[in-house]
């Protein structure tokens, strides 16, 4: 187990490595660039050569490149030019990361409260009026685009009912800021105020975000308690007239929750790329925003340090799968 | 493993293992004993049998049909040309009192925010709809072949090669991927929309078929074949590849689908096609964001059809799976 | 000295009190609210009471909040509440008033400057605000290291031209403090610019103590960015309000009110910028009553915003968008009756009714009618589709190919949507055979590097004037040999980048006004480098309740008389 864990994360270097100098290339390949960002409309022909030869963007490549591993083997990504001019690219990840984590955590919580539940009584009544209509619900959520969904979302809880904030991550209160998980603090600091406020923030977002793990968790409890019931083990429960609730729960629930848990581990990864729409339409400043912001501003520095971020932690996200997934699953560590 | 291959609209949520769990439904359904000859035609017979009975995939079916037929005959069925604003539509039009002309005789749904007739646009909004998925479909398919091929076939430091590549694209969150490929592009048009769609699909099809393949590699009717001296292009291309097939047209279906909300999402983000004369509803629901207060008809219209289309598609995917999957299969 | 000092006092006293009044009877507000919605709800609820808080929804984030090292509007909507400079602004127009410096005098030969300064003026840390500081300010801004030269000092950079130890020669060349209340500032050369141009955000004086205890000339690279001292982010200024944090993980901006400024306090106590670079998100938040402002809303949401009861305040049009030409790409516009041909067909009276926002204009020159030198007697090229095909017949360019771009992802003060103007214009331009090839590129991603590296034959870009002077127009555009037009390549290049300077160099303001106004026909008549499109009002929309303030033209709205009551 250690070997391979040693092995996995060996492997992880070397992806990050040929990626970070692949994101190097493509993010200078792409049109325009951090010298139109920072100049402005107002940019001239010299103004802009001046910056240029300033920034060392006129050397070749693969000087740029080695200087930025060099730079970035100390600790150092560069300084933002589009998202936060001036700070530090890591900072801007560590300020932001701490939003994606607690949208997705809230997120996957939706989709697990809501997807095991629903997709279990679907499958217990199997091609009822309720297993259909669950089914058709899942998968239409699946198909409304994000920002459509957000919008409508918005449009009646927030500006209609007034229940829910439109966007933000919290109202202008002063918290005391801890962790930046804002409802954690809310909570360690006792301002239970600031913890209800930031937790209303998160709601809408993290339905929208919700909608898919959702879909997902719900199909995938449904197919495998459909299965686990047509087992022999299951039969045989029923045949020895065991009491529906000792099979439902020690029987079928627990062997059919074995696929949904490493599916709910495999959404977890996934949801960076949906907070990428989803914290944009809701101005949640997370890393999913900044990636957005740092692509149309050409940030150079925070894109890096978010594509390098993100992909370690997809990369990472499977490792902790896989290394759950055999840890739960006897027949796996046999292989 | 009856997990599901269908993750998102956002292709990053497809892992690596649910590929893989899927890709090994084939070698499953292999090794339950297909002729060789004819590949997968009990597979395919029997698949067939249960979805005629199958009322989902019917239902998906039927819109599907629609979908096809409309798109097809879409010049005929619109009833205004969709690509000029029209002089009694126009006329209405002023930007700041009222930028989006309602319905007029003769126009049942209005106008856009151009002066064109909204119809007409979503009638055949459909012909470049359909174009997009398929397309972006299509070339994630043969790439994802191309690579899943090399990698399964061959084995060995080509697999490796060929997989931590694949293995990077997937770390990549795959919108961002799209964005990169759409802003690559020096003139931005549907077909940058589509390669941006199939470059992030792609990956996912190559793993897809190389855990297929590679599961084929140890099969029965692989070795045997290999046994009676049969070369290996002809036993990748005879035996391996047709057999690995049937989760990727599973996919193909779900990706049909979830193409025509990346198309969208691109086109929210500004990275869509610029061009609108010819108009695709992905499109047509970006362009609409900016009246979703006022004139939220004018994105929900696209907005439906997009639901609709996507609803069909993915309802024969799900059904396509649950069909081919051996383990339901009683 | 004394005596002002005690009036001051006085003031100060008779205002704190007043001030005391204002907030006593707030506060009464909010307790009867605040009881009645409970707690955490304040500002999510929908604004019912009267609020000492008025909060805007920004599009971006800030870069810093040091405003020399600023360009953007998003900083200096913010800086401008905490900064002033020698010369103001007259709320509404686009002309200087005296702001730190009550009155300024030229010498004969418009080279040295005297200023009187306000007496009494004290910066937010407390140091005193005189001549010694002006200058400090200034040679502060002269003085940049080679970093700070090469970007971040961009506006001392367009305007002053050179710094201390740079190559160019600078327009300043020395700032002496003759008295506590005098400052003469020395130029080198005459510019119809100076001393307008010091109503620039970036130029506001600052506090020396604090300038100099956080180094706040050490900007430094870092990778392919620039590292700010700590300076940057804790600027200390004389305006009417003060920055109290920056909450970078929630993306909002606090600034509370300076109770020491000079002039007449800020109304509400606290003003809060939340950064919501959504535009249909910032609209919702408004309609739910969060924020209480946004800035440049799509003219398409005017209507619905106002029935909704808002208040979108038009500003006056001070700016001018127009179609860029590159007659060193394409040859056949180095013609002038292509470029004529291709402004007859320019149906651009249809353009402004259907796409622009009510108030809009089609120019007839590249510069708004209230800028001195603007040429009342030109008017518009006429809409001519078969004058203009004659014209492409006679020049031999039947049937050409206009390579035409516009940006994407962006709306411009001038510009409220690239798109479909370039598309109504795109649709002229076919009228008369042009094959029109569209191009698009995001704002940044390569659109504005098309612009400047001269990659599109034909462009739409605009300008909002940084303040009332005709070089900062038709000077931005032609007067510098290597410009975006292209001019160089032309025959006219030369001449006109003469004439221009020569403009700019005369001293007397009417002889001034009369050789802008002349240039400005040539430029239509003669030269025409590039087409002048329209002049089109940019709106900033605010909530119920949403009192006081004043609609800029050059977008400097100032905060500090705006009023948030109840509806």
């Amino acid at each position: 187990m250690l070997r391979f864990i040693i092995r996995r994360l060996a492997q992880m270097v070397g992806v990050i490595g040929v990626l970070s100098l692949l994101v190097f290339i493509w993010l200078r390949m792409l049109p325009g660039g951090t010298v139109s960002a920072i100049l402005g409309d107002r940019a001239t022909p010299e103004s802009r050569e001046r910056l240029i030869t300033a920034l060392g963007l006129d050397e070749p490549l693969w000087v740029q490149y080695w200087r930025y591993l060099k730079r970035a083997a100390t600790g150092n990504f560069g300084a933002s030019t589009g998202v936060l001019p001036g700070r530090d690219a890591f900072d801007i990840f560590l300020t932001r990361f701490p939003a994606t984590l607690e949208l997705s955590i809230f997120a996957i919580l939706i989709a697990i409260v809501f997807g095991v539940p629903l997709g279990y009584l679907a499958a217990r009544r199997k091609a009822s009026f309720f297993d259909n209509a669950s089914v058709i619900v899942s998968l239409v959520g699946v198909a409304v685009p994000v920002f459509f969904l957000a919008f409508l979302l918005k449009y009646i809880f927030a500006v209609k009912l007034g229940w829910l904030p439109v966007s933000g991550r919290q109202s202008d209160i002063n918290a005391t800021r801890i962790t930046g998980f804002f409802v954690l603090d809310g909570l360690l600091t006792r301002e239970w105020d600031a913890a209800w406020d930031a937790f209303k923030h998160l709601i809408l977002p993290a339905i929208t975000l919700a909608t898919i793990p959702f879909a997902v968790i719900f199909r995938i409890t449904r197919a495998s308690v459909l299965e686990v019931l047509d087992e022999d083990f299951v039969r045989t429960a029923e045949s020895k007239g065991l009491t529906n609730q000792v099979i439902r729960t020690r029987h079928v629930l627990r062997n059919a929750l074995l696929p949904v848990t490493t599916t709910i581990g495999l959404q977890v990864g996934g949801l960076l790329a949906g907070a990428v729409l989803t914290e944009r339409v809701f101005s949640f400043g997370g890393i999913g925003e900044a990636l957005a912001l740092s692509f149309q501003n050409r940030d150079y520095a925070v894109l890096q340090v978010l594509i390098l971020a993100s992909a370690m932690i997809f990369v990472l996200v499977n490792l902790i799968v896989d290394i759950l997934y055999a840890v739960i699953d006897p027949r796996v560590r046999t292989r | 493993m009856s997990e599901s291959p269908k993750g998102s609209r956002m292709p990053g949520s497809r892992r690596k293992a649910k590929i893989d769990a899927l890709a090994a439904t084939a070698a499953t359904v292999q090794d339950a004993g297909t002729v060789d000859e004819k590949p997968g035609v009990s597979l395919i017979a029997s698949a067939w049998k249960r979805l005629r009975r199958d009322r989902i995939f019917l239902i998906g079916l039927v819109i599907t049909a629609i979908f096809l037929f409309v798109a097809a005959f879409a010049n005929l069925l619109a009833p205004n040309d969709p690509t000029i604003p029209m002089p009694e539509l126009i006329e209405d039009l002023r930007r700041q009192t009222n930028p989006v002309p309602g319905p007029e005789p003769g126009f049942p749904l209005g106008a856009d925010d151009r002066g064109r007739d909204l119809l007409s646009r979503l009638i055949v909004g459909s012909q470049q709809t359909l174009l997009v998925c398929v397309f972006a479909t299509l070339f994630s398919l043969v790439g994802g072949l191309i690579l899943g091929t090399l990698a399964g076939a061959l084995g060995g430091w080509v697999d490796s090669l060929v997989m931590r590549f694949v293995d990077i694209m997937l770390s990549i969150p795959s919108l961002l991927l799209a964005f990169s490929v759409a802003a690559l592009a020096s003139k931005p048009s549907q077909w940058t929309v589509i390669i941006a769609i199939s470059v992030a699909y792609l990956p996912v099809f190559a793993r897809l078929l190389r855990g297929s393949m590679l599961a084929q590699r140890h099969s029965d009717h692989v070795l045997a074949a290999r046994a009676l001296g049969v070369k290996k292009a002809p036993i990748v291309f005879r035996h391996m590849l047709p057999n690995s097939l049937g989760p990727v047209i599973v996919q193909s279906t779900l990706v049909l689908a979830t193409a025509v909300i990346d198309a969208a999402a691109l086109s929210f983000l500004g990275l869509g096609n610029p061009d609108d004369r010819r108009p695709e509803w992905g499109q047509m629901l970006g362009d609409a964001q900016e009246y979703l207060s006022d004139y939220p008809h004018l994105a929900f219209y696209p907005a439906a059809c997009i639901i609709l289309v996507a609803f069909g598609f993915t309802l024969m995917g799900e059904s396509l799976r649950e069909a081919l999957d051996p383990k339901t299969r009683r | 000295m004394k005596r002002t000092r005690l009036k001051t006092s006085a003031v100060l006293a008779a205002t704190v009190s007043l001030g005391l009044a204002g907030c006593a009877s707030s506060e009464r507000d909010d307790a009867t609210t605040g009881t009645a919605s409970g707690a955490g709800t304040a500002s999510s609820g929908g604004g019912g009471s009267a609020s000492d808080t008025f909060t805007f929804g920004a599009a971006g984030a800030p870069e810093v909040f040091d405003p020399f090292y600023a360009s953007d509007g998003e900083t200096f909507r913010i800086t401008r509440q905490m900064f002033q400079g020698l010369l103001g602004i007259k709320p509404g127009t686009a002309d200087p008033e005296p702001e730190l410096a009550e009155s300024w005098e030229p010498s004969e030969d418009g080279l040295t400057w005297t200023f009187k300064l306000r007496q009494g003026v004290k910066f937010t840390d407390g140091e005193a605000f005189n001549a010694a500081a002006v200058c400090y300010n200034f040679e502060r801004m002269f003085d940049q290291n080679e970093v700070a030269q090469a970007g971040p000092a961009e506006y001392w950079a367009y305007t002053m031209l050179g710094f201390k130890n740079g190559e160019t020669e600078s327009l300043y060349k020395s700032c002496e403090a003759t008295d506590d209340a005098t400052a003469v500032i020395t130029l080198n050369r005459y510019t119809s610019d100076f001393p307008v141009l010091l109503t620039l955000d970036s130029f506001s004086m600052q506090s020396p103590k604090a300038l100099k205890d956080g180094d706040a000339n050490n900007v430094q690279k870092e990778g392919e960015g620039f590292k700010y001292p700590a300076y940057a982010l804790a600027p200390v200024g004389t305006g009417p309000y003060k920055l109290e944090k920056y909450d970078e993980a929630n993306k909002t901006i606090t600034l509370v009110r300076n109770d020491d400024f000079w002039g007449e306090k800020a109304k509400t106590g606290k003003l809060v910028f939340k950064i919501i670079p959504d535009e249909s998100t910032r609209r919702q938040e408004l309609e739910a009553g969060s924020i209480n402002a946004y800035d440049l809303p799509n003219p398409a949401d005017w209507k619905g915003l106002e029935d909704g009861g808002n208040t979108v305040l038009v500003r006056p049009a001070f700016n001018i968008l127009y179609m860029g030409l590159n007659p060193e790409k394409n040859e056949k516009l180095k013609d002038l009756r292509v470029r004529q041909a291709i402004y007859m067909a320019l149906n651009r009276e249809q353009l402004v009714q259907t796409q622009l926002p009510e108030g809009a204009k089609v120019a007839t020159q590249f510069m708004p009618e209230t800028v001195a030198g603007y040429n009342t007697s030109l008017a518009p090229m006429a809409y001519d589709v078969e004058k203009a095909k004659a014209l492409l017949k006679e020049a031999g360019a039947e049937g050409m190919t206009l390579q035409f771009a516009y940006p994407s992802e962006v709306s411009r003060p001038y510009m409220p949507d690239p798109q479909k103007i370039h598309d109504a214009l795109r649709a002229d331009l076919e009228a008369i055979g042009v094959t029109v090839e569209v191009v698009t590129k995001p704002w940044n991603g390569g659109y504005l590097d098309g612009v400047d590296n001269g990659l599109f034959d034909a462009w739409l870009l605009g300008w909002t004037g940084d303040y009332n002077s005709a070089n900062n127009f038709i000077g931005t555009f032609f007067a510098s040999d290597t410009n975006d037009f292209h001019t160089g390549a032309t025959d006219f290049g030369a001449t006109l980048t003469k004439e221009l300077n020569d403009a700019n160099g005369v001293v007397d303001e009417a002889e001034r006004t009369t050789a802008y106004e002349a240039l400005n026909q040539k430029i239509m008549e003669e030269y025409l480098p590039g087409l002048p499109i329209s002049h089109s009002p940019p709106a900033l929309v605010v909530g119920k309740g949403v009192e006081g303030l004043v609609a800029s033209p050059l977008t400097a709205e100032m905060f500090d008389t705006v009023t948030v009551s109840g509806s």
